[in-house]
């Protein structure tokens, strides 16, 4: 099973669910951090990282010999990377998706595609779990190359910890799971963009439940959408500053709420009959 | 005219709070929420829209079953997996157009659909900028530049020389589509192992585009030695902290009541360390005007 922990909002609590859930299953799993701006599940999982692989993008270099600044591929590249200055074709690199449009189009033949790095895949164990997480380079704008790179890894069970947001990197974080969990709190926030990510895994086809982290008395809101979307709720975590202060030093939601384990692995039961 | 985008790399620390704080305690201002998949600053800031557009951002891909002869090239032109059985996946296509290149047929034609939505506020503190992508769209930083656009001519329009930012979380696309040519960026993070190592992602990015940036610990008495070692780390960085907000329940109920922290509880211990760290963030913007490095991103 592929589960993936998402959200839309951010600081949510997806870091702190992925990694209580896998701690309390204590079992042999593969572990995907795919938040590559923010990587975040190692600083609880306490992995030994020892493999680091460099993720490789395609981009197109153009033989100047052999470009003649017609400008075909500076119209048609749908991202803006091709930039004519003068006699002499540039691209700018932040802005290439590698899609390879630009040499499909060339009519002297000028541009072949090369691989440039724009981030990393670090991999290692912790316990019984196998684990990978990855790291966009400084400056580099696409993180979904290294996304899809983490995602090729298979298991019997897969946790994915998602990236916050509902564009592109958190589709493809999400994509091909069997089941969401997604990760909300009780204010207007979490509602507005928990509301968002039900419906990218309704286009994605993905059955989805909700966990309302920091719960109060006060969860109607969050309660109201979720009957209105028939999406089940399925915990929900108290607000407790301590959770905040062991959270604070990289400790997880178990060492805090030692009881949330049995909650946890209930849950965990939950999904399993209600995934794809 | 000043720019000042509000970061922070790890979500929920405190972004959204601390605009709409500081936006309350400007004499007018233009607002931009820049992010673009999770806008919320406009469910604090209650305003009144002045305009609406639809952005069309998302070419896509469709191959006609009539003409399509089923030879496979356009699968194997798209870098991004989004063709299967000769069909496009509408929230994979990123609109680039290989496969209407490729195909000998002429089956395949691009369109453009709306993905989102552009709108203007004008709210007590003045003009408000931001959109909501629809939800599982791409280009998320074409629209961040697009919002920005619209927040630097509502500036000039309506003569305003402020220009405050409600960044999204990351340091990828919309990120740095959010930064590029502010004159300051203000970093919002809180007091945990997370938060620090997002934190020097983004002073790592600020750096990299010679972006000036200053530090402001939210909720910091959840943790003070945490916080005591975050503002170490700034240091070595040659990064200034402006300003220790408390953990303060005065917020979470301002959120629950949708409105900006100071207009309901103006003596709050955060309220009052937001509006300090405005006055100062404000006279840095003012000091190092003009010298981040401009870069385009369209």
């Amino acid at each position: 099973m592929i589960l993936a922990v998402a959200s839309g909002k951010g600081g949510t609590g997806k870091t702190s669910v992925a990694c209580a859930l896998a701690l309390a299953l204590d079992r042999p799993m593969t572990f995907l951090d795919c938040d590559v701006e923010g990587a975040n599940a190692h600083l609880f999982l306490r992995p030994e990282l020892n493999v680091h692989q460099e993720v490789l993008v395609p981009y197109p270099v153009i033989d100047p010999h052999l470009c003649d600044a017609c400008g075909k591929c500076v119209e048609e590249c749908q991202f803006g990377a091709m930039v004519r200055l003068g006699k002499k074709v540039r691209l700018m690199a932040n802005l290439c998706h590698g899609c390879g449009v630009c040499r499909l189009v060339c009519p002297k033949k000028a541009i072949t595609m090369a691989g440039r790095p724009v981030g990393m895949v670090h991999s290692g164990t912790a316990g019984l779990m196998r684990f990978f997480c990855g790291e966009l380079r400084t400056g580099e704008a696409l993180s979904v190359p290294i996304i899809r790179k983490i995602k090729e890894q298979r298991d019997d069970l897969v946790i994915i910890d998602c990236p916050p947001g509902t564009s592109c990197p958190a589709v493809e974080s999400v994509d091909g799971s069997d089941f969401a969990l997604l990760i909300t709190e009780p204010t207007p926030f979490g509602e507005h963009d928990l509301r968002g990510m039900i419906t990218v895994c309704r286009r994605l086809e993905i059955p989805c439940g909700v966990v309302i982290n920091r719960s109060s008395d006060d969860d109607g809101l969050i309660e109201r959408l979720c009957a209105t979307e028939n999406v089940p709720v399925l915990m929900r975590i108290p607000f407790d500053r301590k959770v905040a202060e062991t959270y604070a030093k990289g400790g997880s939601l178990l060492e805090a709420m030692p009881g949330i384990k049995d909650d946890l692995l209930n849950m965990f039961l939950e999904i399993r009959g209600l995934r794809r | 005219m000043i720019r000042i985008a509000v970061m922070s790399g790890k979500g929920g620390t405190g972004k959204t709070t601390a605009v709409s704080s500081m936006a309350w305690y400007s004499q007018g201002l233009v607002l931009a929420d820049c992010d673009v998949d999770a806008a919320n600053l406009a469910l604090t800031m209650n305003g009144r829209i002045r305009t609406k557009d639809d952005y069309n951002g998302a070419l896509k891909a469709i191959i006609d079953p009539d003409l399509c002869v089923e030879c496979g090239k356009c699968e194997d032109a798209c870098v991004f997996g989004a063709i299967s059985d000769f069909k496009v996946s509408d929230i994979h296509c990123e609109g680039c157009g290989a496969c209407k290149i490729v195909c000998p047929a002429g089956a395949v034609r691009m369109e453009l659909n709306k993905s989102g939505e552009i709108f203007v506020l004008d709210t007590d503190r003045g003009p408000m900028a931001y959109a909501e992508l629809q939800p599982g769209e791409s280009n998320s930083g074409k629209l961040v530049t697009i919002v920005r656009r619209l927040a630097d001519d509502l500036a000039e329009s309506d003569g305003l020389d402020t220009v405050l930012i409600d960044g999204p979380p990351g340091t990828g696309c919309p990120a740095i589509a959010s930064i590029t040519g502010v004159d300051l960026i203000l970093a919002i993070t809180e007091p945990s192992r997370s938060g620090e190592h997002d934190l020097l992602r983004l002073i790592e990015l600020a750096q990299h585009f010679s972006i000036p940036i200053c530090v402001a610990v939210n909720k910091w008495d959840l943790h003070p030695g945490m916080t005591r070692e975050i503002e170490e780390s700034c240091r070595n960085q040659g990064v200034r902290v402006v300003g220790r907000v408390p953990y303060d329940t005065h917020v979470n109920q301002s959120i629950k009541a949708m409105r900006p922290l100071p207009s309901m509880f103006p003596s709050s211990q955060a309220a009052l360390e937001f509006h300090r760290i405005w006055k100062e963030v404000c006279a840095r913007a003012t000091a190092r005007k003009g010298s981040g490095m401009i870069l385009k991103l369209d």
